[in-house]
This record gives C-alpha cells, sequence and structure tokens, in this order.
C-alpha cells in the first residue's frame, strides 16, 4: 500500500509539471485559436535567460551566493519574456488576424525556430544548471501509518505546489478580471470583441506575456531538475498528450489532464512493466491520447464542436 | 415623441468597395442625423450588410470618407469607431458563447473600464467600485431588455430569439451614441419582431441613441424608421421617407422586378 501511494504521489507530481507546460498551450489557443508550437521553444528561451542571468547578475552586482541575485534574475527573464510576447505580435500576429489556424500554427512553427536559434546564440548552447535553491533531499512522510513511511521528493513536491498555485491564480484572472473576462471574449468571436472595442493586438501581449511567463515557471522547474539544454524544448511535446486529454479549451482540463498523465506513466510503468516490458512511461501518454483523438477528440473538458449544416 | 432629430452626426460621403473584381458597394453618400432611426433596405445582395461594415471599420472602403461628428475618417477601425460610440450587433449572432448574459453584457463595458491590469488582479479599490458600478449598468440593461431570468444562462444554450436580445443588450452595454443594427428581426416569429420593434423604439426615445438598421421586412422598416435608403446591386437608387421611398419607381421594380 505504501509503495502504491509513493507511485501515485509521484506521479501526481510529475503531472502537475505537465500541466505547467500544458497550461501554456491552452492560455493562447483559448485567447487568440492559435495551436502554439512555440511553446517548448519558450520554455527552452525563459530557461536559457532565466539560467543564464542567474550567472551574470551576481558577477556584475556583487551578489555571489545570494538569493537577491535568482530573484533579480527571474524578474529579468520575465521581463525578456515580455519582449518577446510584443515582439511576436508586432512582427507575427498583428498581420495575420483572421486568418485560417492551420497558418497561424505554421507561423508559430516558424517562431519555435526562431527562439531556439536566437536563444542559442545569445545565451550559448551549452548545459547549463539553474540553482534557485530548491531542497534535493527527500522526506519520509507518515512514518507511523506506513511501515518505513513514505518517500517524497521534497523538490518534486514544491515545484508541484507552485504550479498548483500558479494554476489556481491563472483560473482566478481569467475568471474574475474584465481583462481576463475580455480575453475570453477575443477566443470566442474576434469580429465580435473588436466590434465592441476589445484591442485584439493588446489582449494578444497579454496573452503571450502570461504564456511567457507560465512557460519561465516551468522552464525554472524543469531546468532545475534536468538542467538546461537543448532538449528542453522537447518538454512542449510531452504536454502535447495532456492537452489532447484535457482539451485545448480548458485550463481544469489541462490540470487534469496533466494529473492523470502522470498517474498513468508511473503506475503502468511500476505495475504493467514487468508484464510487457518497461519503458511504459516513453509510450504511455501518446496511446492514451490516441484513444481520446478516436473517441472524445474534445477532449475531457474541451467545448464540444457541433456544427450546424 | 420626446427626441427631437438634430444635426448630420454621421456622413457618407461617396463610398466605393469592392472585393477583387466584385464591386460590392458604389459610389454611396447618405448621411445620418442624430436620434433618427435611418434604415438601410434592398433585395438580397445589394450590399447593405457591406454598408454597414464600412460604418463600423470592418471593411475599408477604396474611395470615400466617413464624416463622424466632423471628424473625417479615410480609414476606419473597429476598435476606433468604438470608441468614438459606434456600436453594433451581427446578422448571424457573434456573441460570446461560452460565458453568461451578464459576462457578455460585461464586455460591452471594456472600454470604459480604467483600472489597470495589477488592480483588477488584486480586486483593489478603484477596481472594485469600477466593477460594482458598470454591473449596476449592466442591470439596467437587463431590466431594460426583460431578460433577468436569464441573466446567469450561458448564451449558447438561448434561444436564437433571446440571443439576438442579448446580442443588443451587449451593444446597448456601450453607451453608444451610434447603434448599428444588422438585420435585428431576421428570422423571428412575429411576437418577437413586435418585441424587438418595442426595443428599438425605447432605446431610441428614451437613450436618444440614433439607429442604423437593415431590415428585410418592409412593414416594419416603414413602420420604425425616418428616413430609408435603397440599395440594389450596391448602387444606391432610393433616399428619403418612408412615403416617398414607396413611391419611388426604381425601388419597385428593384424589388418587384423590372416592369417592362
Amino acid at each position: 500500500m505504501g509503495f502504491f501511494l509513493e507511485t501515485l504521489i509521484g506521479g501526481l507530481m510529475a503531472g502537475m509539471l505537465y500541466s505547467l507546460v500544458a497550461l501554456g498551450f491552452v492560455l493562447i489557443f483559448k485567447a487568440s485559436g492559435v495551436f502554439n508550437f512555440a511553446q517548448g521553444a519558450m520554455v527552452l528561451f525563459a530557461a536559457l535567460a532565466m539560467a543564464r542571468f542567474a550567472e551574470w547578475i551576481p558577477a556584475w552586482l556583487g551578489l555571489q551566493g545570494s538569493y537577491l541575485g535568482t530573484a533579480a534574475a527571474f524578474v529579468i527573464a520575465g521581463a525578456v519574456m515580455f519582449v518577446v510576447a510584443w515582439l511576436v505580435e508586432r512582427l507575427v500576429l498583428r498581420h495575420l488576424v483572421n486568418q485560417e489556424g492551420a497558418t497561424l500554427l505554421m507561423a508559430t512553427l516558424g517562431i519555435a525556430y526562431v527562439l531556439e536559434g536566437v536563444g542559442a546564440s545569445v545565451f550559448g548552447d551549452d548545459i547549463y544548471r539553474i540553482n534557485v535553491g530548491m531542497p534535493k533531499e527527500p522526506v519520509f512522510l507518515f512514518e507511523g501509518i506506513f511501515p518505513g513511511g513514505l518517500l517524497i521528493n521534497k523538490e518534486d513536491f514544491i515545484a508541484a505546489l507552485i504550479a498548483a498555485v500558479l494554476v489556481g491564480l491563472l483560473t482566478l484572472f481569467f475568471q474574475k478580471t474584465t481583462t481576463g473576462r475580455a480575453l475570453r471574449a477575443v477566443a470566442d468571436d474576434h469580429q465580435a470583441a473588436q466590434s465592441i472595442g476589445i484591442p485584439l493586438n493588446r489582449i494578444w501581449v497579454i496573452v503571450w506575456c502570461v504564456a511567457g511567463l507560465v512557460a519561465l515557471v516551468a522552464g525554472v522547474i524543469w531546468g532545475s531538475k534536468l538542467g538546461v539544454q537543448f532538449s528542453l524544448s522537447t518538454v512542449a511535446l510531452r504536454a502535447l498528450p495532456v492537452v489532447i486529454l484535457g482539451g485545448l479549451t480548458s485550463i481544469p482540463g489541462a490540470i487534469i489532464g496533466g494529473l492523470i498523465i502522470g498517474v498513468g506513466e508511473k503506475l503502468s510503468e511500476v505495475y504493467l512493466g514487468p508484464m510487457i516490458g518497461g519503458g511504459i512511461e516513453i509510450w504511455f501518454a501518446y496511446q492514451l491520447a490516441l484513444v481520446f483523438l478516436l473517441f472524445r477528440p474534445q477532449g475531457l473538458f474541451g467545448e464540444k464542436i457541433i456544427d450546424r449544416v | 415623441m420626446s427626441r427631437q432629430i438634430g444635426e448630420v452626426i454621421l456622413d457618407l460621403k461617396q463610398v466605393s468597395l469592392s472585393f477583387g473584381g466584385v464591386k460590392a458597394l458604389t459610389d454611396i453618400s447618405f448621411d445620418v442625423r442624430e436620434h433618427e432611426i435611418r434604415a438601410i433596405i434592398g433585395p438580397n445582395g445589394a450590399g447593405k450588410s457591406s454598408m454597414l461594415n464600412v460604418i463600423n471599420g470592418v471593411y475599408r472602403p477604396q474611395l470615400g470618407e466617413i464624416i463622424l461628428r466632423g471628424q473625417h475618417f479615410s480609414k476606419m477601425n473597429p476598435y476606433k469607431a468604438a470608441k468614438a460610440g459606434i456600436s453594433r450587433t451581427f446578422q448571424n449572432i457573434a456573441l460570446f458563447k461560452g460565458m453568461n448574459v451578464i459576462d457578455n453584457l460585461m464586455t460591452g463595458r471594456n472600454l470604459k473600464i480604467r483600472s489597470n491590469l495589477i488592480q483588477q488582479a488584486f480586486w483593489w479599490g478603484a477596481a472594485r467600485r469600477e466593477e460594482l458600478a458598470h454591473r449596476a449598468k449592466v442591470e439596467e440593461v437587463i431590466d431594460f431588455l426583460e431578460i433577468q431570468h436569464i441573466r446567469k444562462t450561458p448564451v449558447g444554450r438561448l434561444p436564437y430569439g433571446l440571443q439576438k436580445r442579448v446580442d443588443l443588450g451587449r451593444a446597448l452595454a456601450m453607451e453608444p451614441s451610434i447603434l448599428l443594427l444588422d438585420e435585428p428581426m431576421a428570422g423571428m416569429n412575429v411576437e418577437e419582431k413586435q418585441d424587438m420593434c418595442r426595443f428599438i423604439l425605447d432605446v431610441n426615445d428614451q437613450f436618444g441613441t440614433t439607429i442604423v438598421l437593415i431590415e428585410h421586412d418592409m412593414a416594419v422598416v416603414m413602420d420604425i424608421s425616418d428616413r430609408v435608403v435603397v440599395l440594389d446591386y450596391g448602387k444606391k437608387i432610393g433616399d428619403g421617407e418612408p412615403d416617398a421611398v414607396r413611391a419611388n419607381p426604381d425601388v419597385i421594380s428593384a424589388y418587384l422586378g423590372a416592369s417592362h
């Protein structure tokens, strides 16, 4: 029982991180109907910025070893993501208003390459470490209830907590604020939104900023776990099945989809692995997504697509 | 009626619009006076919706200009139009389907909101007071349109007639000085049409809103409008008070087919 719970909790925590990346997709899709292929590149770019600024800033200001330097690096990396959002709107999206979804998708594919290229040339293409002072040592919980206790990875736990808080805040932002309402309006109908005086351009900058911020948080967490390297941009591919599972338009969907996939991966690896051979973790999510595409293409929480003919 | 028709508030001068080789509007001029109800009529494909889209900047005419309260616009865009007090409804209802009625109407207040993102995020003093004030305004519109009972319903679930009413509500929530209505009564039954007519007249009468509307139903148009523009194949073939337009031989032949 203890072992099962351990696996379950491990899965939930891993799932929370998938959710975080998936959230980036959902935010942009909700507000602009664009499937943002560049989300992975944004995570990489943000993580690179964070890693390098965390090196550079303390060196410039003489703040070695202080949290202040890390905090400053985070703020500056955030500002960089803001500039990225602004440039994306200025140079790309603005010229593609009211275009087909496929056109926009291709445009984001282009953005992904530009971000990866610029990221590598500005920040370098080595493997960097991000150290935000996350505790690395595992802890044992509930030793009284289970023999030996439950082994919990503290770092994962804190990361999951951060992700959960961020998701909560974003949901509130979307549901409760005027700007959030405007974002949802734009997602529903560009033309109507414009006609009531919602400035599309500003909304897009805001939404890419938020997605950039989410990418930054995801990048920092993943980066401090695995190190910042080029392969970080493929994190987005891991989040793709999450989005399919949860539905492209649903923030809760992204979270629950992430949790399901995180848990599913771990449980199937541990319990099915010995029977059909290991490595299930790698393909499980995609198989699940395939099943969903067959039977429930709008995902768990997505809006059902009904076309009146 | 208490309203007084005033000066020209919106003046269109020699507007021509084409899509590729297709001429949607050719050299059309007409004006709209403050507080009046101005109808645009014409057979299918006459360019009525294009005309409305030009006024609110969805389409940019190749030639001609729009003069709004003495201000010249050779290029209008929907955002500028909204800022200048023009709001509109759509022929194929363009509501935000996932949101409920209140939220849809609240989006209409968007331009009037002054608090910034940070204040909103924390539901801070100014933002909070503002939201409540706008909410009060929206409730007024809801009362006015008699849609209290559906205020929390997602609009996607409402029947067509009510969606049309919510569409009007969102436009009204903007407190426009000019309201553009694109076939507000299309597809409605007689009762719904009567309701809609009453709302349009009340808006015009109580708030003094200038109204430009497109409508197919001739009886309705002749009944409620002060002046009528008639379009056919993108050209203006008649303009004037309903009785004069009705007697215009060009208009008769456009509607009934050529008489020769």
